[in-house]
């Protein structure tokens, strides 16, 4: 009998090699898979079981948590939301999340490996590190004077500083708070369809989500072209334009808001702004040599992440001559975010040398440590350095003596250029007002800010919708918001 | 042989009674209970929970009892029976504390914190009043009877969740079916014992296999069909396969005959395959184990056997900790059929693997007493009382793991319900009583007027 016991036990012992080796089958091999399965709950109940990590501005967060007591516990809180939200984006229980709670996802909810002390054992635990903190480059003051400029008008500002691309204020106006769709259920639904439903869509980026005709301010770009090709050589000499300017191959004439257009010199007409003297240096420089320097200016890309994803700009890559002369002066197919435009004036203001603009300085663990940190990096040489020092010269001369004297600051060196920019059928849209300035404080190395701003405020009287009354303003108050320590 | 031999007395051979290590190891299987509830407290509140003292002092009372019991009437006991009864005990509290937690409007804990003192209660009860395991033989038939109408009565109430195992009085529901198994096991070792060399070696020969006569096989192919009526009448598939293992492993154990094995086989196939194919609620049980993402595919999500994989796969390694899993997930029957998901979850594979390795001991321990033992009917019961256990667990803990189709039946200490505490609560007891005679020292003389047992010779 006792062998029969043995052998017995030998099939006890079977079974429970069975079961372990089942157990490591579903416990290991296939936990992965199981864990993806859209039906488990887990990873979304994982997500939200503990506070979600920070973003943070001017060293404090402009984000919290609230422990909402349900299963998926920890919802997004906003401290200023409406003023932040183009930088924060959202974090929705229902909807996702977007901007810099969508590009740091991973270290905001703490997955991000960098945030484990012991990577390898953090892989074998598979546990969750507390949420990580995203640093923005972002500037309160800078912001809040960009979001009180607007005053609630449609419309965007991005300041970047022009030496590192660091962004200090992305504002797109108007806004909305994002805490409204932080969590689940009816009241988030609604607010989800009231605010897409909103015709003034106040969750539309309009900072690096929305793209305008640049209108005068693209001059900058044309009048770098034309330098850098040696279209022109001397800005002080006479173009040999002619006044009305007829568009290449038509009948159309394109007029001049300004007088003394004729045979200007370049630093003149980008002084009062003449249409036909850059229209007509835009034909000269040719389309190849006019998509080149757009190019160099982040035109055309789509691939640019602040680590927001960023709208391309866009200059039409072939066009008959006579579109050649009316993109060159902003229009036509031309079209630029806000933030493309501030990039432009920051790289005037930095030698030509245009830095790629950041949203997110370094990530940290909860406890403040760095996980990660951004280096400032090259975009591009988007211009010759002697082009940008003569660039820097005439924007200057605009806001002295030009059409930009709402942004001078005094005892400041300040380079400005409006826009006015037409559209709509037959451009019978209320005009979208621009500006896009820099400014140099004497005595420093580096040009503190660049700023680009746009109002597209249609309840505002048409003959008041001008680059230098409307933008240039909210341009200043911004610059000097950058200035101050 | 020479004389000084002859004239010297016996070497005394005196076992360890091991009494010391048991109270040891029940000391830490308390404390791993306590720190149980304090991790779980930890996790979900920040706090050490206030109850936390009264369960592991309700458990330390129990395992002290219990300990005392032992000391004094069975002091030759196995020593690692108890403790790995009270620590597999404990951890079921825990973790039935932990998904209590979860649904604060359905508190099993405190309940099974009553029947586990019951269970004590009768272990006690077993440990003290039964002197010798040999007295069972003589209640052989009175067992079997009983049994069968304990496993009967259920048809009489209504279905819970679809089968019929319950009795159901008042706010208390009681499954009959559990205590069947020990009367179940006692008819079959009595039974086989006293049958055995009939059934080795008598009847016709048919080819290889050698068939016994009708009159000794009869009571028992009875009880197989019975076991297939439970199954079709209750809808019960864990205790007919449960039985029917018992059956062919004692069969097995006590005639040496394999064709015995390969018979029953045979019989359990056919019997599974055509229950499995014709009873709907079996039906669906087996579909769900071939396909237990069919509803996540159709759109209702996951269903329990999904859910369940969801939180084995969630523990990994070394498990969510406990307090942090999401098995309640799983819904009704996370805390009594489902309970090895949140162990798994919570504990990780390192802690399941644990869990089995304590069941594996105590299955190992109740074969090992069968082994040292000399009465056929104490070998054949403590063959028949550990191999309940060992099947029990691997149809229960296969079942929720996606090995073999589910089955409803209780994780023995582990899952909640009284009527499985108890029952293995009694298990533990009699293999106590059993281990007890194994290692008790042998008397050196026979008493005239005693029948000297009959000492077994090997085949």
């Amino acid at each position: 009998m006792i062998r029969y016991i043995r052998r017995a036990a030998g099939f006890c012992l079977l079974l429970l090699v069975a079961l372990l080796l089942n157990a490591a089958r579903v416990q290991v091999f296939q936990a992965e898979s199981l864990d993806d399965n859209p039906a488990n709950r887990r990873k979304t109940i994982g997500r939200y079981e503990q506070k979600r990590g920070n973003i943070v501005v001017d060293g404090k967060p402009v984000t919290g948590s609230r422990d909402s007591g349900e299963q998926l516990r920890y919802e997004r809180t906003y401290l200023h939301g409406p003023l932040y939200a183009p930088v924060t984006g959202y974090a929705s229980q229902t909807y996702g999340t977007t901007f810099v709670e969508n590009a740091e996802d991973d270290v905001l909810s703490g997955t991000d490996p960098l945030l484990a002390p012991l990577p390898l054992w953090n892989e074998i635990t598979r546990s969750r590190q507390p949420g990580g903190n995203a640093v923005t480059t972002i500037r309160g003051a800078v912001q809040r004077a960009a979001y009180s400029g607007l005053g609630g008008r449609k419309g965007a500002v991005a300041a970047v500083e022009p030496s590192t691309g660091k962004i200090l204020a992305l504002v797109s106006s108007p806004s909305y708070d994002p805490e409204q769709i932080s969590g689940t259920g009816r009241r988030v639904t609604d607010a989800w369809a009231r605010l897409n439903g909103s015709p003034s869509q106040p969750m539309l980026n309009r900072a690096i989500r929305q793209t305008y005709p640049p209108g005068s301010t693209f001059k900058i770009v044309t009048a770098a072209a034309a330098l850098d090709t040696e279209v022109v050589t001397d800005i002080g000499a006479p173009t040999k334009t002619p006044e009305p300017y007829v568009l290449p191959g038509t009948s159309t004439t394109l007029p001049n808001e300004a007088s003394g257009c004729r045979d200007a010199s370049l630093e003149y007409a980008i002084r009062v702004s003449c249409n036909t003297v850059m229209a007509e240096l835009g034909v000269r420089v040719g389309m190849a040599g006019m998509l080149d320097t757009v190019q160099k200016f982040g035109f055309n890309d789509d691939g640019l992440r602040v680590p927001s994803r960023v709208s391309a700009s866009s200059f039409d890559t072939s066009m008959t001559a006579d579109q050649l002369a009316l993109s060159s002066i902003g229009q036509y197919d031309t079209r630029a975010t806000p933030l493309q435009m501030a990039m432009v004036a920051a790289a005037v203001a930095n030698g030509g040398e245009l830095k790629s603009p950041y949203l997110v300085d370094r990530t940290t663990d909860a406890d403040g440590d760095v996980a990660s940190q951004y280096s400032p990096k090259s975009l591009h040489q988007a211009m010759n350095p002697s082009t940008a020092t003569q660039l820097q010269q005439m924007m200057v001369d605009v806001v002295e003596n030009g059409t930009g004297t709402n942004a001078a600051i005094p005892g400041v060196r300040v380079g400005g250029k409006t826009g006015t920019a037409q559209h709509g059928t037959d451009n019978t849209g209320t005009p979208y007002a621009w500006f896009i300035s820099w400014a140099h404080e004497d005595g420093d190395s580096q040009p503190a800010v660049a700023v680009a701003v746009v109002v597209e405020d249609a309840s505002a009287d048409r003959a008041d919708i001008s680059g230098g009354g409307s933008a240039a303003p909210i341009a200043r108050a911004v610059m000097r918001a950058a200035l101050a320590d | 042989m020479t004389a000084t031999t002859v004239d010297a007395p016996p070497p005394e051979v005196r076992l360890p009674k091991r009494r010391g290590v048991e109270f040891s190891l029940l000391v830490g299987a308390v404390l791993i209970a306590v720190f149980g509830y304090i991790d779980v407290g930890l996790t979900k509140n920040g706090a050490v929970p206030p109850d936390a003292a009264g369960y592991g002092a309700g458990l330390g009372v129990l395992a002290l009892l219990a300990h005392l019991a032992v000391r004094f009437r069975a002091p030759y006991a196995d020593p690692l029976l108890l403790p790995i009864a009270v620590l597999l005990n404990g951890l079921g509290l825990v973790l039935i504390y932990r998904l209590d937690l979860e649904t604060p409007k359905d508190q099993a804990a405190p309940t099974q914190l009553i029947w586990s003192t019951l269970g004590v209660a009768l272990f006690i009860g077993v440990v003290v009043l039964l002197r010798d395991h040999r007295v069972l033989q003589r209640y052989a038939y009175l067992s079997v009877a009983a049994a069968l109408v304990l496993m009967t009565v259920p048809i009489f109430f209504p279905a819970i969740n679809g089968a019929k195992i319950w009795i159901r009085v008042g706010g208390f529901s009681f499954q009959p079916g559990e205590f069947a198994k020990i009367l179940l096991a006692v008819f079959f070792a009595a039974y086989l014992a006293a049958n055995r060399n009939a059934l080795a070696y008598t009847g016709r020969k048919i080819w290889k296999l050698q068939l016994p006569t009708g009159r000794v096989l009869g009571p028992i192919v009875a009880i197989w069909l019975l076991s297939v009526g439970v199954l079709v009448l209750e809808r019960d598939l864990g205790t007919s396969l449960l039985f029917f293992g018992l059956f062919v492993i004692l069969l097995y154990v006590a005639t040496g005959r394999t064709g015995w094995i390969a018979v029953g086989l045979l019989l359990a196939a056919v019997g599974a395959f055509v229950v499995g194919s014709l009873e709907p609620h079996v039906h669906s049980r087996v579909q769900d184990w071939l396909h237990p993402f069919a509803s996540i595919d159709a759109g209702q999500g996951p269903g329990q056997l999904a859910q369940s994989l969801f939180a084995f796969a969630a523990g990994g390694m070394l498990g969510a900790g406990l307090g942090a899993g999401q098995s309640v997930l799983i819904g009704f029957a996370a805390k009594s059929d489902f309970i090895l998901a949140t162990a798994g979850e919570e504990l990780g594979l390192s802690g399941l693997t644990a869990i089995f390795l304590l069941y594996a001991l105590l299955v190992a321990r109740g074969y090992r007493a069968g082994l040292a033992l000399r009465d056929p009917f104490g070998r054949l019961l403590s063959i028949g009382l550990a191999s309940i256990l060992a099947l029990q667990v691997f149809v229960i803990a296969g079942g929720v793991m996606g090995l073999i189709p589910l089955t409803g039946m209780a994780m023995p200490f582990l899952a909640q319900g009284g009527s499985s505490v108890v029952t293995n609560w009694i298990i533990v007891a009699l293999l106590m009583r059993v281990s007890d005679s194994a290692r008790r020292p042998q008397p050196e003389h026979v008493e005239t007027g005693v029948i000297a047992p009959i000492v077994e010779v090997d085949q």
